[in-house]
């Protein structure tokens, strides 16, 4: 295969394929499931983004991102942000979940089933749906507990290690 | 089929405003913990408003953007119930102001989150597919805000004779304001009927049981609901949101055109 061959959606692809999430850069936004399709469009390239949490910061940057480095061989494209189907923590590949787990951030759970309907709003809120137990991704301890909620970005929360003590991110089930 | 530009309002406001008013604790939360969680929920809420606002403005056409909605509307433009724009103290006379009360912060948060799992819930089904798009975001939001705000409920009602004084107080003066969500108004009516909204008189009963439910659990007393209705979403506001707006929109209005 030689470069001449490759469309311009495909040169796009190569140069995304790795670009790295601004907030937690060990992972590609390909692996977060943030970069869904690179496409020519009507009028040019389209980049295909959806966001993860409605006020993400990063997601201006993560445009400016995307369009500096296929900048970088002469390519533009618009960037689209896409609302649906909603990004959701499932996405992540099994490798993206490792490389957050060896940066110190424990892995999302799988998300709660999403059945619609009222009940399962309700049963949500219940004290008694709190039973997940994340592992802390220094020791592996399962003897963890949740200091916070809401950690330094809107899609992690805050938890400590009774084990080894130690504080650290868990990416939440989004 | 799009829902109806003052119902989309509506719900923008709501989220705004709210978020706006959750922002005032940046920098000033009771511990850091707080700080950030109270920070993390007026981003998500200014996250939705920003969706809703941004798909509001197309419709609108004329140049209307996210930030014209937000900041070039007045007082009786806004659509969000008033529940949203009261400040964080117990309430006194005309503009008099007390201390931030962290019980009032919570015991509204956990009202209108246990209401927006519902609202959003069923908006999922929405026949505007940009709003159920940004239904199915929100409900996931919502979801920790309702965790994180009932948390604090019960430990606050079953804690010490102060908490439980406290977040009994704030439940006796934001209770009533609730009674708006279950009034009609004409953006909600037209929604519904074109089948872009949805019925909020259906979701009452299942509103009252995750309400009193938590209630029971913190040891508070569900106080009379009375007579009182307010009629924030008709654009009808408390003397507090102008005070709002004045502090949200000032740095627009004097440097039009201004971007970081």
């Amino acid at each position: 295969m030689t470069t001449t061959t490759l469309s311009s959606a495909e040169r796009a692809w190569a140069l995304l394929e790795h670009l790295s999430d601004p907030e937690i850069p060990v992972v590609s936004l390909r692996e977060l499931g943030i970069l869904r399709d690179v496409r020519q469009g009507a009028s040019g390239l389209e980049v295909v983004i959806t966001p993860t949490y409605s006020g993400c910061p990063a997601m201006g940057q993560i445009e400016d991102d995307v369009k500096a480095a296929l900048a970088t061989e002469g390519l533009q494209a618009r960037v689209v942000t896409q609302l649906a189907p909603a990004w959701t923590t499932d996405w992540m590949t099994e490798a993206a979940r490792e490389k957050l787990r060896a940066y110190g951030i424990a892995p999302p759970h799988a998300c709660a089933s999403e059945k619609s309907g009222a009940a399962n709003v309700v049963q949500f809120a219940a004290r008694s749906a709190q039973t997940e137990v994340v592992h802390c991704p220094q020791c592996n301890s399962a003897n963890t507990t949740e200091t916070s909620h809401f950690g330094s970005t809107a899609c992690k929360a805050l938890y400590r290690c009774l084990d080894c003590m130690e504080p650290f991110d868990y990416f939440k089930p989004y | 089929m799009n829902a109806p530009t003052e119902y989309l309002l509506h719900l923008a406001d709501n989220a705004l405003v709210l978020g706006q008013r959750n922002a005032e604790w940046c920098g000033h939360g009771p511990i850091l913990e707080e700080d950030i969680a109270l920070s993390n929920n007026s981003l998500d809420l200014i996250g939705q408003a920003r969706m809703l606002y941004q798909h509001a403005a197309e419709q609108i056409g004329n140049g209307a953007t996210e930030d014209t909605l937000a900041y070039f509307r007045d007082v009786p433009d806004f659509r969000n119930y008033t529940l949203c724009e009261l400040p964080h103290m117990p309430l006194m006379s005309a503009t008099a102001q007390g201390d931030r009360d962290f019980a009032m912060t919570i015991v509204r948060n956990f009202l209108y989150s246990s209401l927006m799992v519902l609202v959003w819930d069923q908006l999922q089904t929405s026949k505007d597919t940009q709003l159920a798009a940004i239904a199915a975001k929100s409900l996931k939001e919502v979801r920790y805000h309702l965790r994180h705000s009932r948390d604090w409920l019960v430990r606050l009602g079953d804690g010490t004779e102060a908490s439980h004084a406290k977040a009994q107080a704030a439940l006796d003066q934001l209770l009533p304001y609730c009674q708006e969500f279950w009034s009609t108004s004409p953006q909600e009516s037209a929604a519904l009927a074109n089948g872009t909204g949805t019925d909020m008189a259906a979701l009452q009963a299942d509103w009252n049981r995750i309400v009193d439910e938590a209630l029971t659990e913190a040891t508070l007393q569900r106080p009379a609901a009375g007579g009182f209705v307010p009629t924030g979403k008709q654009g009808i506001h408390s003397e507090h949101l102008g005070f709002v707006l004045a502090e949200m929109q000032s740095l627009a209005r004097q440097h039009p055109g201004a971007t970081w």
